[in-house]
């Protein structure tokens, strides 16, 4: 029997595991990831010349890092593997992707889309200036170039991640001048019990915070960033936030590390057409899937932070979940039980995800307070005033209309790092709900494409 | 200034010569082209929209903020591309030259 010509995008922890079960019933699926190496972003591979240890770089989180990697160190003859290869469209059943400079075109029966997620952005102004970076970016210079991204890096925005990587850059030896949240402290309280799903992780991090303690590290919760200050050409130079009593401070740095948890990648779902539904409590849009991952197309399975933003623990279950949807799906035999037990983990996991927004929310108040004069999209430098007055001579209030106005979402990062942000001051301008105003639709190529590619095979 | 970018580990590596804009840098086999730049200077591009300086922004090739070119025109990622032996980058997107065929 000719099995389903299956392909995965996305080789983190959610590619990984759902390449693996895939193997395991006989599949031989196509693991496409525009990385150079395995492990995605949470267990990204040094490069081969480095030599700390998986302690040093994944500290906690160690042993489950191995084990993936391992895991696609084993997969690597029972799968083809095109690293370093960018899919850039879906239609009609088929993948477009581009690898060494050449347009490469794969049909597929069943693809699994485990795309991950980046940073989820709130513009202050000021964060166009050299020296600002996303909180990610900040990880992965520290993981993947044992760099840090300034002498004295303040760390500002929200979520588990803000403590992580302010903890991993003290224990590297890198100056860590404040770790600034907007989230307030009672609210890690009142989502205690959320948290107490996974008390391994919770006291993971309470470790974290109180590392930072010890070491004098300036900590701050309920702060309101107010301007990244510096300079066009020398960059970042400090920042100014108003604390919890609502008092103006200042703190010099070289270096802003910001984020507010994450936003998944979602444009490939987009394209192979995948129904999207907006989640209130994120206040973002995430595409519509089933228990096991099938999203509303059949064939088109989601599974890792890409779909829904659980974490690594939670992406290794539903890249498994969905490799079993799939085998269920095109008629192989697979354990019911095993769905029911990765189910039963999903659901514990999102719980503790669930403590984990309650306790650190997107702060969708400070979009309707950035100044006018506040860039909101880096790319090209357009200010929230721009998008204000777009929205108040042309009426538009969605998101893809004000897009086309404005150009807020039009750059090169294709409305990745402002279009959240951008929604919530369009819906506060127009007095809309922010639902009202929707979501940036993804577009072919979902990410640049040199002009000169060549197609394969023609 | 000196790099904005500090090395804390992994110092003991093969160096690599590379020039950017004209001026040679020194750099380690295993730094991405944004790690080579920024460890030796403050920026890694001018903004065309005319707000400053650039130094890269998300690391993990989503933003597109780092884009470089190689002297025969072709675009790379500063913070995805590692960093080989003679490599010749500019900062300054090479000007279009569009054959005139009116």
């Amino acid at each position: 029997m000719v099995g389903p010509r299956v392909i995965i995008v996305g080789a983190g922890p959610a590619g990984v595991r759902c390449a693996e079960a895939l193997v395991a019933a006989g599949i031989r699926p196509t693991v496409i990831d525009e990385n150079r190496r395995d492990g995605g972003q949470i267990y990204r591979r040094q490069p081969d010349n480095f030599t700390r240890s998986y302690a040093t770089l994944y500290g906690t989180e160690a042993s489950r890092a191995a084990a993936n990697h391992r895991c696609f160190d084993e997969l690597r003859g029972r799968i083809d593997y095109l690293p370093e290869t960018l899919v850039w469209n879906i239609s009609e059943g088929h993948v477009y992707a581009l690898r060494d400079s050449r347009l490469v075109e794969l049909p597929f029966d069943a693809l699994i889309l485990c795309t991950g997620a980046t940073d989820r952005l709130m513009p202050v102004k000021g964060w166009n200036l050299a020296g600002t970076y996303s909180l990610g970016g900040a990880q992965v210079a520290l993981k993947a170039q044992a760099c840090a991204i300034g002498r004295q890096v303040i760390f500002m925005g929200s979520g588990p991640l803000l403590y992580l990587v302010a903890a991993q850059y003290l224990k590297a030896g890198a100056g860590v001048a404040a770790v600034l949240d907007t989230s307030p402290w009672r609210l890690r309280l009142a989502a205690l019990p959320k948290l107490l799903a996974m008390p391994r992780a919770l006291f993971n991090g309470i470790k974290l915070t109180l590392a930072l303690r010890r070491a004098g590290v300036p900590m701050l919760s309920g702060i309101e960033p107010l301007e990244i200050t510096g300079s066009a050409q020398d960059g970042v130079n400090g920042l100014s936030f108003r604390d919890a009593r609502g008092e103006v401070r200042r703190l010099a740095c070289d270096a802003v590390a910001i984020g507010y948890h994450l936003r998944p990648e979602t444009q490939l779902a987009d394209l192979a057409r995948c129904e999207f539904q907006f989640n209130p409590t994120s206040r973002q849009w995430l595409p519509r899937i089933d228990a096991q991952g099938r999203s509303s197309v059949a064939g088109v399975y989601l599974a890792g932070d890409g779909a829904r933003l659980l974490g690594a623990d939670a992406a290794e279950a539903a890249g498994k979940i969905a490799a079993l949807a799939v085998l269920e799906d095109f008629g192989y035999p697979f354990k019911a039980e095993t769905v029911a037990e990765l189910r039963r983990k999903l659901a514990t996991l999102t719980r503790f995800a669930q403590g984990l927004m309650q306790s650190f929310p997107w702060p969708a108040g400070q979009a309707a307070r950035l100044s006018d004069d506040t860039v909101v999209c880096r790319c090209e430098a357009v200010t929230a005033g721009e998008l204000r007055r777009v929205v108040a001579q042309t009426g538009a209030r969605e998101a893809n209309r004000a897009k086309a106005f404005s150009r807020v979402g039009m750059g090169r990062c294709q409305g990745r790092y402002c279009g959240h942000a951008a929604a919530e001051i369009i819906a506060h301008a127009a007095e809309v709900p922010i639902e009202q105003v929707g979501r940036l639709r993804g577009q072919a190529p979902v990410k640049p494409l040199p002009i000169g590619i060549a197609e394969d095979g023609a | 200034m000196t790099g904005r970018f500090v090395r804390l580990a992994e110092t003991e590596r093969q160096q690599v010569t590379l020039r950017i804009d004209g001026v040679t840098v020194r750099a380690l086999l295993g730094d991405t082209l944004m790690v080579a730049v920024l460890a030796a200077g403050g920026h890694l591009r001018d903004s065309e929209f005319g707000d400053g300086h650039r130094a890269g922004f998300c690391l993990m090739a989503a933003c597109q903020d780092c884009w470089v070119w190689t002297a025969a025109g072709e675009r790379l990622r500063a913070c995805s591309t590692l960093v080989s032996e003679g490599l010749d980058i500019s900062t300054r997107q090479p000007e279009a030259t569009w054959s005139d065929r009116a």
